[in-house]
């Protein structure tokens, strides 16, 4: 074996495959920088130039592109708190109150650092694993996956914020939200009331970019500030390495646990940082710090997203079975090369296995480097008066989110979530649990019903499930010693006394009627159809009536009462106003096309609200409208067609 | 009133000028763009560059990656190498409703100019014969370019101890025939039916996500009977069948000029499912129940991927883009590469095309009200 992991090493450390690798690296930093972009939108735009190439050079871009997508995901997590990729969403929790605090520098080296560590661990892991990998996936049945998905959800009480109760119907508001679309156990269609849109369910980077970033920058704009309070950016790097070296067990840990995920198929890769994240805050003894700005906060999802990847490359070569949307189009780049994912990548083409998985291990080498070179200038990002990033945060979202399904509606419903989570995020609902149920609701609801048909009750002796059902109360049990408020900004000022308390009980009667709803649309369905989404909803609805109950009593002393717009401290300027910014910018684009409403929303934001100067204004248009195009007309992605005009222009 | 106090806004911080000027340069824009999308309806009428510096969209209503992603990748080098001018051809991904949206929004928008051309699945044929409330679109308005076919196997496990067809009829009460599915209407629907003909006591568990996925499940154990279109047979189940944990029952077969299932050249030593259908049911293979199955294995399988342009497509660039078909077929990239990247069969053009398109996008009165009443009665699913 020693033999073969050498002669593949040669192999790779020639100077071309390097310079390929590096070319792979630097688009997949490029892309990863765009929050909402992505593996998927980085390897497509790279599979029309794969057909030119040979093999090896081909491959190596692929891979070098998938390996650094979460490390450069990293930067808009921490330095504006818009999670930059299905993979880096924990990290915001942390390292966006991190970058307030003046300390971005060290976030973002702790970060990459961490990247690094978890990248190059996972090789290693890989290395030893891929040769048993087989056997081990195939333990791995629907009743084990049902429980996989199980143990994800268990995160949620460590992330529920100062209510469990809130957070679990947070998280199953989000179960029911995934159940819009096709039934898994029947193909019925629920709750799409015949929008098309629907059918297919809510895409997941439309809803996480709305749940998290859009009341973040509705915040931002508002307070008009910049982001960093304070003026030290540039330290804190060589901070941030000590840091992860201090905390290295998390680390090691954590990128286990992200390989490991990672390699099981049908898990998806969008809940590893959340579940290393969850383990981090159990493990952990003193967690009062923890969605305040804790290093280890920031530590534990970045060594797991980048192992992650590579975990994820098992069951795609070895199987044929992508295990996330990246490793998808990952595969079908590997047949458009003429490499055939199967058993034989452990048997006769074990070198070419092996030259993949050092690939990643040298491709995040070169990531993080390069990382923490950018580091120091994108961290002045953070002083910049937030009002001139707004629009440009809002376009770049925004033309994501449409790469999601290439429909208007997804702007739409990023608008609509967004809302809803601005809300979320008043009120003190907790995001992270609405996200974790909304993730896993699929899987859960079809694995489970996969294993009732093939084990029926018997499912609950397998050992398997026996075990993961221990590690998931031994994880809640630990999580209720003291869960994550991601409000904790909030924390220790009080509600004024005469707060108005109607916001919060129409929030919570939204999320009733919503239930309602659900629980009427899984009656019209067959029982297969309906059973998942019934039993949640009909849970939901008891405990929204106790909330209701404990918010009609008003004390402020209860967890369940939160209102951050009715602090004594209350910050001005309007909640509404970026929504209502955004609303029009969607309207102009849905009659002019998204170029046109672009360049009018910037000069329009820019000239009235950021009040810059008719030269400011003139460049940084230019400078969005050029973004666009290059979007477009490079990289083949298209933009939001209008009633009157379509400009995409290839 | 709002605009009053915008327009005084504008006014006190000195910005009406600016937004003149943006008016002025949006103006411009939409001209200039206007000026090039017009220039595009004027093609000329089949000389030799047909297609010079033009750019052909080449629409896939599927996801990057898939199957049908990777067939009209690669084919898109190809036909920019033989279509009369190489013209640029951008393959456009327009996924959702399982191909519907994309094939929709095809038929409102392309024009009769060879520029927009379409590649459809299974999965797109299958619900318009199965008149899905959300299709818009009707096989009539196109007309076929190239049709690429596909085939399938069908595989058990060695527990069930079968040696030949015959045995599937007398599997012990032990095992208990499961097949994991996609759902009922996606192109499962095939091997479902194809289940029930022949009496086999199959139960059917959904939600599975792809094929692959099924494929997993047979390999955990889970279920014990399984099929695998053609190159994911050859390439992760032969692998099995070596080792002698899978074995081989059938495989769907092909349409020959004839219009009739022959065995797939792929599989010469298996028998198409007409055959084991004759076999086990005693029956001749015809009557409402195998022509229903016929008429959705041909579009799920027969004619599987279809290359269309609208109808009124003049015949010259049509008959272009035929010949680069033709064409490619030579080059020697096209022969090593293809077989990797798109499968074993031939893509076909001409009367063959037409053949399995009219095979792939047909379906009786008859026969599609006795799958509907199928669908009900066994899986209490409802379609108008």
């Amino acid at each position: 074996m020693l033999e073969i992991v050498l002669q593949s090493l040669s192999s790779l450390l020639t100077p071309e495959h390097l310079i390929y690798l590096m070319l792979g690296v630097v688009l997949g930093l490029i892309i990863g920088v765009f929050p909402g972009l992505g593996g998927i939108a980085g390897l497509s735009l790279l599979l029309p130039f794969l057909y030119g190439m040979d093999e090896e050079s081909a491959l190596a871009t692929l891979v070098g592109l998938v390996a650094v997508i979460p490390t450069s995901a990293t930067f808009t997590s921490i330095l504006m708190g818009i999670p930059g990729s299905s993979s880096s969403q924990a990290t915001v929790l942390d390292g966006f109150p991190l970058a307030k605090q003046g300390q971005a520098s060290r976030a973002l080296g702790a970060a990459f650092s961490a990247s690094l560590f978890g990248g190059i661990l996972g090789a290693i892991i890989l290395t030893f694993f891929v040769q048993i990998a087989r056997p081990v996936i195939l333990v791995f049945g629907s009743a084990e996956l049902f429980m996989l998905a199980i143990f994800g959800l268990s995160m949620v009480g460590a992330l529920s914020g100062k209510s469990l109760v809130k957070g679990m119907l947070s998280c199953g508001f989000g179960l029911i939200v995934g159940c819009i679309g096709a039934a898994p156990a029947t193909g019925e269609f629920r709750m799409v009331y015949g929008v098309d849109y629907l059918f297919d369910g809510l895409p997941l980077v439309v809803i996480a970019l709305a749940i998290f970033a859009l009341p973040e920058i509705s915040d931002l704009s508002r307070k008009g500030s910049s982001i960093s309070q304070k003026a030290e950016l540039g330290k804190g790097l060589y901070r941030g390495l000590k840091d992860l070296l201090q905390h290295k067990w998390l680390a090691l840990r954590c990128s286990g646990l992200g390989t490991l995920i990672g390699a099981i198929p049908g898990m998806g890769g969008s809940v590893v940082d959340w579940i290393a994240y969850g383990h981090g805050v159990q493990s952990t003894r003193d967690k009062s710090n923890f969605g305040k700005g804790d290093i280890r906060g920031v530590i534990a999802p970045e060594s797991a997203n980048n192992a992650k990847e590579g975990g994820a490359l098992v069951p795609t070569l070895l199987f044929g079975i992508p295990g996330s949307g990246s490793m998808a189009v990952f595969l079908g780049g590997m047949v458009l090369i003429g490499i055939e994912a199967g058993p034989s990548m452990v048997t006769s083409d074990i070198n070419l296995t092996y030259t993949i998985i050092w690939s990643l291990a040298i491709a995040n080498i070169l990531g993080a480097g390069l990382a923490i070179l950018l580091a120091k200038p994108m961290a002045q990002l953070t002083s910049i008066r937030f009002n001139l990033l707004t629009p440009f945060m809002i376009m770049v979202i925004s033309f994501a989110a449409y790469q999601a399904t290439r429909d208007m509606m997804d702007l739409w419903v990023l608008l609509i979530f967004g809302l809803i989570g601005i809300y979320m995020k008043r009120f003190g609902w907790s995001r992270p649990a609405f996200l974790i149920g909304f993730v896993l609701s699929q899987q859960a609801e079809s694995y489970l019903n996969m294993a009732v048909q093939f084990y029926g009750w018997e499912m609950f002796l397998r050992p398997g499930v026996v075990i993961i059902i221990l590690i998931s109360l031994v994880s809640m049990y630990y999580s209720r010693k003291g869960a994550v408020d991601e409000n904790s900004e909030h924390s220790g000022k009080k509600l004024k006394a005469n707060y108005r308390f109607r916001p919060q009980l129409m929030f919570m009667v939204l999320l009733i009627v919503i239930a309602l709803v659900s629980i009427f649309d899984s009656l019209k369905q067959s029982f297969l159809g309906g059973i998942f989404p019934l039993i949640i909803a009909g849970a939901m609805v008891p405990a929204g009536l106790w909330v209701f109950y404990f918010l009609l009593k008003r004390d402020p002393d209860q967890g369940v009462v939160f209102d951050s717009e009715q602090l004594d401290e209350s910050p001005g300027g309007s909640v509404y106003s970026v929504v209502i910014w955004i609303g029009i910018y969607y309207l102009a684009s849905q009659l002019f096309g998204f170029l046109i409403a672009t360049l009018l929303f910037f000069v329009a934001f820019l000239a009235l609200r950021a009040k810059t100067s008719i030269l400011q204004t003139l460049t940084l248009t230019g400078v969005a409208v050029g973004v666009l195009l290059l979007f477009n007309y490079f990289l083949n992605l298209y933009m939001p067609e209008g009633y009157l005009f379509n400009l995409n222009f290839f | 009133m709002f605009f009053k106090y915008m327009w005084a806004r504008l006014s006190s911080s000195g910005s009406k000028s600016l937004l003149l000027s943006t008016v002025a340069i949006s103006l411009l824009a939409v001209l200039l763009i206007g000026c090039r999308q017009s220039s595009g309806a004027l093609l000329t009428n089949g000389g030799e560059e047909l297609f010079a510096g033009r750019t052909i969209e080449y629409i896939i209503p599927y996801k990057e990656g898939g199957g049908s992603d990777t067939w009209a990748r690669f084919n898109a080098t190809f036909l920019t190498r033989y279509l009369p001018g190489n013209p640029v051809v951008v393959v456009r991904n327009i996924p959702g409703g399982g191909s519907i949206k994309g094939a929709n929004l095809y038929s409102q928008r392309a024009s009769p100019d060879g520029l927009m051309i379409l590649g459809t699945s299974g999965s797109t044929q299958l619900p318009y014969l199965l008149d899905d409330p959300r299709v818009k679109y009707t096989y009539q308005d196109w007309k076929v370019i190239a049709a690429y076919p596909n085939g399938g196997v069908v595989y058990c496990s060695p527990e069930l101890d079968v040696s030949s067809i015959a045995d599937l009829k007398n599997i012990d009460e032990k095992h208990r025939l499961m097949y994991a599915s996609q759902g009922p209407t996606s192109l499962d629907i095939v091997p479902m039916l194809a289940f029930d003909l022949l009496g086999l006591d199959v139960k059917t568990v959904f939600g599975f996500r792809g094929r692959s996925a099924g494929r997993l499940a047979f390999e955990r154990g889970e279920v014990l009977i399984d099929y695998q279109t053609s190159a994911g047979y050859l390439r992760n189940v032969l692998p099995l069948v070596e080792e002698g944990s899978a074995i081989p029952l059938w495989s769907w077969g092909v349409l020959d000029e004839n219009r009739k299932l022959v065995r797939d050249p792929s599989f010469p030593d298996l028998p198409h499912f007409g055959e084991v259908y004759e076999q086990l049911t005693g029956k001749p293979t015809e009557g409402i129940e195998w022509d229903a199955w016929f008429a959705l294995m041909s579009a799920g399988f027969g004619g599987m991927k279809l290359l269309v342009v609208p109808q009124e497509t003049p015949e010259a660039i049509v008959e272009a883009y035929q010949q680069a078909f033709l064409a490619m077929r030579q080059d020697t990239e096209y022969i090593e590469r293809k077989d990797r990247a798109i499968g074993l069969y031939t893509q076909e053009v001409g009367d063959q095309a037409e053949i399995l398109f009219e095979l792939a996008t047909q379906i009786s009165h008859e026969e599609k009200e006795w799958v509907k009443t199928w669908l009900r009665q066994r899986y209490d699913l409802n379609i108008p």
